[in-house]
């Protein structure tokens, strides 16, 4: 199977570990993963920001890109949940490649058939479901599965976990206030379960979350879950 | 041959006097409000949740109330006529109204031909889009709200901040304060117990009902084979209006229609399951026309377009208009609980508001409301006839004015990303130039994130650290390999 790794502008600029992690991953299950250089960014923010024409161009690279293979990996439920549901309305060729792409936890579980990817991770992590992965890939508890089959890990219940963590893309930046009531309780709810990690399948919401959580001094570091499947436990 | 006409947008209590997030700013800062809000939304949120798990067939009850909305949208004209035909000869008078003023202009005149200078109401959202209330007053006619919570909110020279519970802002100490304050017969010694805050209610309503002439009501639905109004309510003050007043008039948006009334075996099932979390609400009263010697003997319906004919024409923002007011949006929204209701600048608040005020209205006049949602999706999740709202808000967003430096930041990100070349050349770019900013910070703090930018930048770091770029991008990582 040729699997593509569609790494998301945010990963490739700001988080390249999560990228890093996922071809790890895959190549620790013997699989054989290709990054092809044109990719840019799948146009979510153009779309959903009220600028579809200019997501366009992004929405045709991505078919270019990504059309001759035979599973397309994002570490993102937001980009992913982007292809699969927009762009077959916005631009129908992309119909074909938009089927296959998946969030990571949807290529490991449902597309490869693992749930032990050989991790093990000394921490206790709470998870926290981001919306697109929850409510429009239904993702369900896919991350958990896999996070529970991690050595050592210690998982912790969130609070309000299905709650919104106030993030929205642009609406952060044009919102600022809910979005800080939002992210004020979300950060409460991550506080209260004791839990040293916070892991979701999501870096623009993590940034969020984790932008606050650090401007309080928490303690708690945001990490995307591939991360942690990605680690042994031996050193690097 | 008429020649079609272009849609009139709608007037009333349906525009946002300020943009959302400025009117959103004191909600959020007001602590009491804060609590109050979640506290309520929390506990019909869950009431909820337990009385739709418990129906096995919910989804397809979904499914069939969508189905019916949307085909009575598909020929919305033929059943507005045929329901005109049913309540005709079953002895109402039914008029049209194309917007707000119009729709006020015929109450007013119906009151006035009743010669009545007072009204009783039931609690109805019609009402409150077309300004009515203040219409009445304008004329000399009081209009007294009979449902508890409108009650409260009229009391308090307020407006309603949710659909179904219109005080939902308060709690029950502003409550008593409130009737304490404006309700002169109030017993002096009123509790703030909710038994002891509804009989003072009820008390004072008592005299309202025997003595009025002339109620206004709205519909939840109305069915074009029979003619038949139907209005659904936990309290019976509404019963009351109902019955006892010689003259009714019922204010009924043209989208209530239901084709036959065998539908409304699907939507009495969907509505109090979805808004107060009952199986069953308490009063579902109906009516047809006049039945000679019991209840109100001069019946009149007003049908009112205000805009929904512009919103039938989208068909994409078209299952707006499928709302049934239960409000199951409101109260899982994560927006609408720190914001609160009276921040959408409407009567139609949280993520119905956002979609349905900038239709009515026309988008540039709401501009904000649909950037009102992180578009988490929680709204579509549990709304009874499937309104996929999230879809609905970024397809208004093409149609919003955009800010001109935004417009021009977007354009300029769009050409960089369309080109792999160029985006290429940008992440490089911003990886260098970043660099050395990042590992100051990083010797500094132990972290390669930033603490303060000005503006507009400073609407992300006022409460959130924002990351710089790594020191290596992902495929600068993936080149070495």
């Amino acid at each position: 199977m040729r699997i593509a790794l569609f790494i998301t502008c945010v990963n490739d600029l700001a988080f390249p570990a999560t990228g890093i992690a996922v071809t790890r991953i895959l190549r620790r299950l013997g699989h054989t993963v290709d990054f092809p250089a044109d990719q840019t960014c799948c146009g979510q923010m153009h779309a959903n920001t009220g600028y579809r024409a200019e997501a366009m161009p992004m929405v045709r690279n991505y078919v270019d890109v990504f059309d001759s293979y035979d599973a397309i990996v994002a570490p993102s439920g937001s980009c992913t949940a982007m292809i699969r549901d927009q762009y077959p309305h916005l631009h129908p060729p992309a119909t074909s490649v938009a089927a296959r792409t998946y969030e990571l936890s949807e290529l490991l579980v449902d597309v490869l058939g693992v749930t032990d990817v050989g991790a093990e991770f000394r921490e206790t992590v709470t998870y926290h479901p981001t919306c697109h992965g929850l409510r429009m890939l239904r993702l369900g508890d896919r991350p958990l599965t896999l996070l529970r089959q991690v050595r050592g890990i210690k998982l912790v219940e969130l609070g309000d976990a299905e709650e919104c963590c106030g993030f929205g893309g642009t609406f952060a930046l044009k919102n600022p206030d809910v979005s800080t009531a939002m992210l004020t309780d979300k950060c409460a709810r991550v506080r209260d379960t004791g839990a040293r990690v916070l892991a979701a399948a999501d870096n623009s919401c993590l940034a969020h979350i984790g932008g606050g959580l650090d401007r309080h001094r928490s303690g708690v570091r945001a990490v995307h879950y591939a991360e942690i499947l990605a680690e042994t436990g031996a050193t690097s | 041959m008429s020649r079609p006409v272009a849609p009139a947008t709608g007037s009333g209590r349906i525009r946002t006097p300020l943009p959302f997030p400025t009117a959103a700013k004191p909600a959020v800062a007001d602590t009491q409000l804060r609590a109050n809000l979640h506290r309520a939304t929390r506990t019909i949120r869950a009431k909820r949740a337990r009385v739709v798990d418990e129906v096995p067939d919910w989804e397809a009850l979904r499914d069939a109330g969508a189905a019916i909305k949307a085909d009575v949208q598909r020929r919305l004209p033929e059943l507005l006529e045929q329901f005109e035909a049913s309540a005709t000869a079953a002895g109402a008078t039914v008029h049209w109204a194309r917007d707000a003023a119009e729709a006020c202009r015929i109450v007013v005149a119906l009151t006035q031909a009743a010669g009545a200078d007072e009204v009783v109401k039931v609690k109805s959202m019609a009402t409150q889009e077309i300004e009515l209330n203040e219409a009445l007053e304008a004329a000399g006619i009081a209009a007294y709200e009979t449902d508890l919570a409108e009650l409260i909110v009229q009391l308090g020279d307020d407006t309603p901040s949710h659909i179904l519970v219109p005080a939902i802002h308060y709690n029950r100490a502003q409550i008593r304060e409130i009737f304490q304050r404006r309700m002169a017969d109030a017993p002096a010694d009123l509790s703030d117990e909710p038994a002891a805050l509804a009989e003072a209610a009820r008390a004072h309503l008592r005299r309202r009902f025997l003595s009025a002439r002339v109620a206004v009501s709205g519909a939840n639905f109305a069915v074009a084979d029979t003619g038949t109004l139907v209005v659904v309510e936990s309290e019976g003050n509404g019963r009351m209006c109902l019955t006892l007043p010689e003259t009714l008039i019922s204010v009924v948006g043209v989208e209530k229609l239901l084709p036959t009334f065998t539908d409304l075996e699907v939507f009495l099932q969907l509505l109090p399951r979805s808004s107060t979390g009952e199986r069953m609400n308490p009063y579902t009263s109906m009516w047809t026309g006049v039945t000679p010697g019991d209840g109100p003997q001069d019946v009149h319906v007003v049908l009112v377009d205000n805009g929904r004919s512009a919103v039938l024409a989208d068909p994409v923002g078209r299952p707006a208009l499928s709302c049934i007011r239960c409000s199951a949006c409101l109260n899982v929204c994560p927006v609408y609980e720190r914001a609160g209701g009276h921040a959408y600048g409407s009567v139609y608040p949280g993520p119905i508001g956002a979609i349905l005020s900038p239709q009515l209205t026309g988008v540039a006049d709401n501009a904000s409301l649909p950037y009102a949602s992180t578009l988490c999706g929680a709204c579509y999740d549990v709304c009874p006839v499937k309104i996929n709202i999230p879809e609905i808000l970024v397809h208004l967003r093409q149609q919003a004015p955009h800010p001109p430096a935004e417009r021009a930041a977007m354009r300029v990100l769009s050409w960089v990303m369309r080109s792999p070349r160029r985006w290429a050349a940008a992440l490089r770019l911003a990886r260098v130039g970043a660099g050395p900013l990042g590992a100051y910070r990083e010797r500094r703090t132990g972290a390669r994130t930033l603490r303060r930018l000005p503006w507009p930048a400073s609407a992300w770091t006022r409460s959130r650290d924002l990351p710089l770029p790594a020191p290596q991008t992902f495929r600068e990582w993936w080149g070495k390999q």
